[in-house]
């Protein structure tokens, strides 16, 4: 199999799209002529011209709004958001009417957009560039949100959201954008609501999302060689759907739980799997569940206490010796 | 398709001293308004009259504690809707803010369905989901019924760039208020829609209030639509309480927009008898009452359309009459069809959610989409 970086399987996603389906475009700022800011489409212009690779001004609401209305008339609008943060001046557009536009017309219509772009700190670019916003998203029903933590994933579940009929969110990240992964030339999807076991183990479950899922795949090896702690991991891949299934089959198998995210740890995602967990694996667990979050403060912009405040193997290993203490 | 501008077009601006002119022009024996039949020309009173006692009713109602919420009427506008609606072509899209029950009735959509869904009823034309503010008919290409102020806009613009994207000949046309001018939201879109030459047609319906705070409280530039200038974008201004005039000048800006994928900034200047919503009981406190008194006198748009039928004999005392008490009718009756109508049962609340869940007949859907405990 072809080992690609996580960018370049994005790009694969997007150019197989446009490709199948002559709705499908390409949306944001820099994305055509430029070849995109983190070069996610590169070369796509080029291959498939204005129609499909359009250039907006800087003006998240009206492209965000733009896409939706289109989308209305069957368009398939792909938009990028330079950086997820830049999604928050356009939050009307994406959690008013992306949204709930379909509930409020009593299921009149329906928003298929895609809404991507990377959504992580750790790159010394200060608080406001830095929102990890899956959980805020997975709090307004209608949209869906995933979180791909490799190139495989990341190429099957953008070409999940973008045939899928509801708006999702794909957030990536720039630390992944050029690392490889195994990646097979034959098409394949990776549907929603489907989390992945990254390790399989006996002592320990650990849930994860993201590039944070990463870090707990190697945090596992560690506790495991050098600690004798067998630790599964969860990638939960997709946020809004769920697969509560395999993190209960897991927790239920290990009888301890460790979340792992970048979310700020109030009201995170994993607030939410932990309420899940302690609802219906209750008498399964052995210990309290315990979290690592982005410590709880905006985004520091030096490089050096980034790393500290945001999930690290350090970090992970550490609470992961209490969840087993 | 969109990446490139233009800088080629001259745009097809009026002055708004135009406006003024506009008491001595007959607008009916304009060429659009010319070739309207006999029938359609009642048609155009039917709607006006319709919009106007469908209102009446939903205000009475609203006040015996049958409506919850806003009530954001549109009583004194109605000409507006009614003009620019009997304009529309198979392709054309329209979308409105909050205020948006003329436009609702005016493409067709029935005093029932209407009256049902601000009764809060299962019947309502969006199963009680929406309310006042959220009317929707995409089958008559209506795209609602918008809660947040210029919110709309874009979407508006959406619909004209998926016209474009298609190749289809229409428009679409997006009203807005003059509170929603000031919106960056609507500003962006002005520049986006003339930047990739789109086929919108924004129409501010310009009241004079964005709620309690008048236009010069509001606005540096009271002549809204010269903000098109910015944009590069062609604009006019009329008034909206004679439907032929509506007519005649929003003919100009949709036929600009179908043929030349053109967008065009419309302002109509309108006025509003009640406040902004039925909440607003203050009304009578940023404005006169004298105010309120002299456009009823001289500009209600019902007033108006009556008397051009009347004295062009289209329209006999008695049909008009006869046409009011139908519409009064009607809208008792949607009353006592909204009074009978179910409520949704409880299972809809998780309805209408994700097109995904609703449409997955097979059961093959993966994970969990809704957190109940």
């Amino acid at each position: 199999m072809p080992l690609i970086t996580y960018r370049e399987a994005i790009k694969q996603a997007l150019d197989e799209e446009i490709q199948r389906d002559e709705n499908v475009c390409i949306m944001g700022e820099e994305v055509a002529q430029y070849n995109g800011a983190y070069k996610v489409t590169e070369g796509l212009w080029e291959k498939h011209g204005d129609k499909r690779l359009i250039d907006t001004p800087i003006s998240e609401a009206a492209f965000s709004g733009l896409a939706i209305g289109a989308s209305m008339l069957g368009i398939r609008p792909v938009i990028e958001m330079m950086f997820m943060s830049f999604s928050y001046v356009a939050i009307d557009q994406l959690f008013n009417n992306a949204s709930f536009c379909r509930y409020m017309s009593g299921g009149l219509m329906n928003v298929p957009i895609v809404v991507r772009g990377p959504a992580n700190g750790g790159t010394s670019v200060g608080a406001t560039h830095s929102h990890t916003p899956e959980n805020m998203v997975a709090n307004h029903p209608g949209l869906k949100v995933v979180c791909p933590s490799n190139a495989y994933d990341a190429k099957g579940l953008m070409k999940a959201a973008i045939r899928d009929n509801d708006p999702v969110f794909v957030m990536e990240n720039t630390l992944l954008y050029g690392e490889k992964w195994e990646v097979p030339e034959e098409e394949y999807i990776v549907e929603l609501g489907v989390a992945n076991i990254l390790k399989e183990g006996t002592d320990l479950t650990i849930v994860s999302h993201g590039r944070c899922a990463m870090l707990s795949l190697k945090a596992a090896k560690t506790l495991e060689e050098k600690h004798g702690i067998n630790a599964e991991v969860v990638d939960l891949r997709s946020i809004r759907p769920l697969d509560e299934e395999t993190i209960l089959n897991s927790v239920k198998k290990t009888h301890r739980a460790l979340l792992v995210e970048e979310n700020k740890p109030y009201c995170g995602v994993d607030a939410q799997i932990s309420h899940i967990i302690q609802l219906k694996a209750f008498d399964y667990l052995d210990a309290p569940i315990h979290r690592v979050s982005a410590i709880d403060a905006p985004n520091f912009y030096s490089k050096e206490l980034e790393d500290w405040q945001i999930p690290n193997e350090e970090r992970i290993i550490e609470m992961a010796l209490r969840v087993m203490r | 398709m969109a990446t490139t501008k233009k800088k080629t077009a001259k745009p097809a601006k009026k002055s708004t001293s135009k406006s003024a002119d506009s008491a001595s022009k007959d607008f009916a024996t304009a060429p659009i308004n010319k070739s309207l039949s006999k029938e359609e020309r009642i048609d155009l009173y039917r709607t006006i009259v319709g919009i106007r006692r469908f209102e009446e009713r939903s205000l009475r109602a609203y006040n015996q504690g049958k409506i919850g919420g806003f009530l954001h009427l549109y009583i004194g506008q109605e000409a507006v809707a009614a003009g620019i609606v009997s304009l529309m072509e198979a392709n054309d899209h329209i979308i409105t803010a909050y205020r948006d029950h003329g436009h609702a009735l005016a493409v067709g959509m029935s005093m029932n369905e209407c009256m049902a869904e601000m009764y809060g009823k299962h019947t309502g034309c969006s199963k009680g989901k929406g309310g006042s503010m959220h009317f929707f008919a995409p089958d008559k290409n209506y795209w609602g019924g918008h809660g947040i102020v210029a919110g709309q806009t874009p979407l508006g613009a959406g619909l004209a760039f998926a016209l474009k994207y298609k190749g289809l000949k229409g428009c679409a046309m997006c009203f807005l208020g003059d509170g929603a001018v000031n919106q960056g939201s609507f500003m962006e879109t002005l520049n986006l829609a003339s930047l990739w030459n789109i086929p919108v047609v924004f129409v501010i319906e310009n009241n004079g209030y964005s709620m309690g705070t008048s236009l010069a409280r509001s606005s540096a530039e009271e002549n809204l639509a010269h903000r098109a200038d910015g944009f590069d974008m062609a604009w006019e201004v009329c008034d909206g309480h004679d439907v032929f005039e509506v007519r005649e000048v929003a003919n100009r800006a949709m036929t600009r927009a179908r043929e030349e994928h053109k967008p065009f900034l419309l302002e109509i200047r309108t006025y509003r008898y009640r406040g902004h919503s039925v909440a607003d009981a203050n009304h009578e406190k940023y404005r006169t009452k004298e105010e309120i008194e002299e456009y009823k006198r001289t500009k209600d748009p019902v007033n108006v359309i009556k008397q051009q039928l009347l004295s062009d004999g289209t329209l006999t005392e008695d049909e008009a009459k006869r046409i009011d008490q139908e519409k009064k009718d009607e809208a008792e009756a949607s009353t006592k069809f909204a009074e009978e109508s179910p409520i949704a049962p409880r299972s809809e609340i998780q309805t209408d959610v994700y097109w995904e869940v609703d449409n997955d007949t097979e059961g093959k859907l993966k994970g969990t989409y809704f957190f109940n405990d």
